[in-house]
């Protein structure tokens, strides 16, 4: 199977998957969100168009908000 | 009975005129004293070392309440203090959320310090009245109020027969008391703390602290919840303490450099404008915005902590309460909050209690209110949740403490360790709404088993084992209290880190030390121990440091800057950390770097540490978690995430589940979860400075600069 590797968690890559789908797959809903697909920086403007390598490694940070 | 019939029944016990003295550089550098036993008002100075040390705020409280009280001073002793204290930067209206008060004492609940923050005007009208710290001590003899009149430099203390005792009247009764007119523009110059009914019955009574909305032409109120400081409160006899200020002119705090003040704030400003509609919609939502967030995280709470996400959550989801919250208003709990986050449901229809039928303002609800009166206690309905909500502040209660309180209770009688015959006929099922408000209208009345949930969930135990035969064992791992304090609503049972951000805190299990979840168990950015050690190190003793100087928690992380996603750190928000630091500096004309900004917070947070094991408490015990809060306590827990607990069984502790029986595997994952979190007190100790006991070690004190005689006093008995 082909994957890619979120947050140390390893789910099926998919052709033209986007950083979007990646985060719809994994049920981030959060906003406060920081997304490097292999090292590299991914605005939040870019979610629907970038698409994601096969085998990548991708960082979703979840940042810190509330009371 | 009109305001001026209500005024015409006090009698003057004591008025007394001070010096006015102008704040410098955040500054009065002095007390006023009250003790109601004998009416003292008196001025005390605070000497250069206690500035030094202590800063300001929590650390002015601590410092206060150590010398006011003895080791074993109980809650409702005379001796027992409540203190209030801005902080230095508290006042200043260029920078967002910088109005807080911390208000310190010994809690009912707890027998040790609680510090709750709050919003509204009081503080910053207190520095400008001219004093840094309120000190109350004694017990009045009838109910009274204490006036603060910073226009006319005077302080009484009054016997005040007549008013209300619930916060949304008698705030309203005394603004309007003590306005210098009628006009909008004085009403706002007037702040009043109050508690309420339930406070008074209870032991998880809070502190509203209130602030007059000039377009509402209403007092809103904003909550030191925590821990019980509006039993003690009510206690003393204390109806309200008033305080009036002639306004607020650009810089009352008189700054060291108004500059680059103006400047962090107008940049903060215009993140809130452009990146906060994209973030958190702070200014739409406030806190509420993550009620949805958390059920998609299985991190809201539901069903006593049982589950962390439910299908009907959507009822209570952020949508709902952006309509439910009347935008485009001024809801800034301190003037000059850019934030603007402090949402209120206007012109609520009540549906029960002493006020059906009424119309009023709900100040919230905010995300633990939602969580803990919604969620938790299986309510999925708008509505009830903005009820709840209103009862709990007007009756003065804790709305998360009253939220685990009756989620425990509710698990009790569905595992029929308590019946009808012991509620009162109070059919406590998950989801009983009508039950839920019967319940808190007892604790405001003081009767029936409204009295007994009023103790709280560690008395509660007690008092269900020795009367009525229920199983303690169970309930100690059901029960969701840490040092007697009850939990906040976040389910922490998959973030190893989290357990020890709430039950490693110093005041009982509050998110405002350390929230780790994101960190730890999504991001998986903090797997060793080491790495959760130094986050449980770090974020505490960042965050106390809010607590220090009267600053609002929610402006550094709950928006954040484009460039934040280029740092090293992220989660650090270090822009805004910058900000915080270069504030400090234009308030106070000192010049710290942000590293000794921990170490403010860590002489603080040592010091509390040592306050509690001063009074018997503040050891490694002392940490001990319930198990609800690190895994599955019932089958039906288990199974309802079986496939989760199965396969970290497999990965991550060695052992194939197959074959296995339920209670064989709830046992290994117990086991292994258990074990866990004492390795973390280890590492967490270690990363402090502690011993494995707990206990600060007086090399660490001292190269802290805290081994104060007395402070040493108590350490080397456990050394």
């Amino acid at each position: 199977m082909d994957t890619v590797n979120v947050n140390g968690n390893i789910i099926e890559w998919k052709e033209n998957m986007t950083v979007q789908d990646v985060l719809t797959a994994m049920k981030y809903t959060f906003k406060l969100l920081i997304v490097k697909v292999n090292g590299e920086l991914v605005r939040r403007d870019q979610y629907d168009s970038y698409k994601v390598p096969c085998k990548s490694e991708i960082d979703v940070i979840h940042l810190m908000s509330g009371g | 009975m009109s305001v001026k019939e209500l005024q015409s029944r006090h009698k003057l016990l004591k008025k007394q005129s001070y010096e006015p003295k102008e704040l410098y550089r955040g500054y009065t550098d002095r007390v006023l004293y009250i003790n109601l036993d004998d009416n003292t008002v008196a001025e005390k100075p605070i000497p250069a070392m206690m500035k030094e040390k202590f800063i300001g705020g929590k650390g002015y409280g601590l410092k206060l309440l150590w010398d006011g009280t003895r080791p074993d001073t109980r809650w409702n002793d005379n001796d027992n203090e409540i203190i209030i204290s801005p902080g230095p930067i508290a006042g200043i209206t260029q920078y967002a959320g910088s109005g807080k008060s911390l208000v310190v004492s010994i809690s009912p609940l707890t027998d040790i310090v609680i510090d709750s923050n709050v919003g509204g005007y009081f503080g910053p009208f207190l520095k400008f009245s001219g004093f840094d710290v309120l000190e109350i001590q004694g017990k009045a003899k009838n109910d009274i109020i204490i006036v603060i009149d910073g226009i006319r430099n005077t302080v009484s203390i009054e016997e005040a027969p007549g008013e209300e005792i619930d916060s949304h009247i008698i705030a309203e009764q005394l603004t309007e008391m003590y306005s210098e007119s009628a006009d909008p523009r004085d009403m706002k110059n007037v702040s009043v703390i109050s508690a309420g009914n339930a406070a008074q019955n209870t032991l998880i009574g809070l502190l509203n602290f209130s602030w007059y909305d000039i377009k509402r032409k209403k007092c809103r109120l904003k909550q030191a919840g925590r821990g019980g400081i509006g039993t003690v409160f009510r206690d003393k006899k204390i109806k309200a303490v008033v305080v009036k200020v002639t306004g607020v002119s650009p810089d009352p705090n008189h700054v060291a450099d108004m500059e680059p003040i103006k400047e962090r704030g107008a940049r903060f400003a215009r993140e809130m404008k452009e990146l906060d509609p994209h973030q958190c919609r702070m200014k739409q939502e406030g806190t509420a915005h993550l009620v949805n967030v958390m059920n998609d995280y299985d991190l809201l709470p539901t069903h006593n902590f049982k589950f962390g996400s439910h299908k009907d959550a959507d009822n209570i989801h952020s949508r709902v309460w952006n309509k439910k919250f009347t935008q485009g208003m001024n809801d800034g709990c301190w003037i000059g909050c850019t934030m603007n986050c402090c949402k209120g449901v206007d012109d609520f229809e009540l549906k029960s209690g002493p006020y059906k039928g009424h119309k009023v303002i709900v100040d919230g609800p905010e995300y633990e209110t939602a969580a803990g009166v919604g969620a938790n206690l299986g309510i999925f309905d708008a509505d009830a949740v903005i009820e709840l909500n209103f009862y709990c502040d007007t009756y003065g209660i804790d709305t998360i403490s009253f939220g685990t309180i009756v989620s425990f209770a509710m698990e009790c009688y569905e595992n029929k360790l308590i019946t009808k015959e012991h509620t009162g006929g109070l059919d406590l099922h998950f989801g009983n709404i009508p039950a839920t408000l019967e319940l808190i209208h007892q604790m405001a009345r003081g009767e029936g088993f409204g009295r007994i949930a009023g103790l709280g969930v560690r008395r509660m135990k007690e008092y269900f084992a020795k009367n009525y035969g229920a199983d303690m064992k169970f309930m100690n791992d059901i029960g969701m209290e840490n040092k007697g304090l009850e939990y906040s609503q976040y389910v922490s049972k998959e973030s190893l880190a989290q357990q020890g951000g709430y039950a490693m805190t110093n005041k009982g299990p509050q998110h405002d030390e350390a929230w780790l979840i994101f960190m730890d168990m999504v991001n998986n950015r903090i797997p060793t121990f080491e790495n959760k050690a130094e986050a449980l190190h770090y974020f505490p003793m960042f965050r106390t440091w809010f607590g220090l100087n009267g600053l609002c928690k929610l402006p550094w992380n709950d928006v954040e800057p484009e460039s934040n996603a280029l740092e090293a750190e992220p989660n650090k928000v270090p822009e805004h950390v910058d900000n915080y630091v270069t504030i400090f500096n234009a308030v106070t004309g000192r010049s710290i770097d942000k590293e000794e900004l921990i170490r403010q917070s860590e002489r603080v947070y040592n010091y509390q540490r040592t306050f509690n094991i001063r009074r018997g408490y503040g050891l490694r015990k002392h940490d001990a978690q319930p198990y609800r809060a690190a895994g599955p306590v019932t089958e039906e827990e288990y199974l309802s995430r079986q496939e989760r607990y199965d396969k970290q069984m497999k990965d991550i502790i060695g052992i194939d589940p197959a074959g296995k029986s339920l209670k064989e595997k709830m046992d290994i994952t117990r086991k292994y979860r258990e074990d866990r979190y004492e390795q973390l007190l280890d590492a967490v100790y270690k990363r402090r400075g502690w011993t494995k006991n707990g206990v600060p070690t007086l090399e660490h004190m001292k190269e802290l600069g805290m081994d104060l005689p007395e402070v040493v006093d108590v350490l080397k008995k456990h050394l």
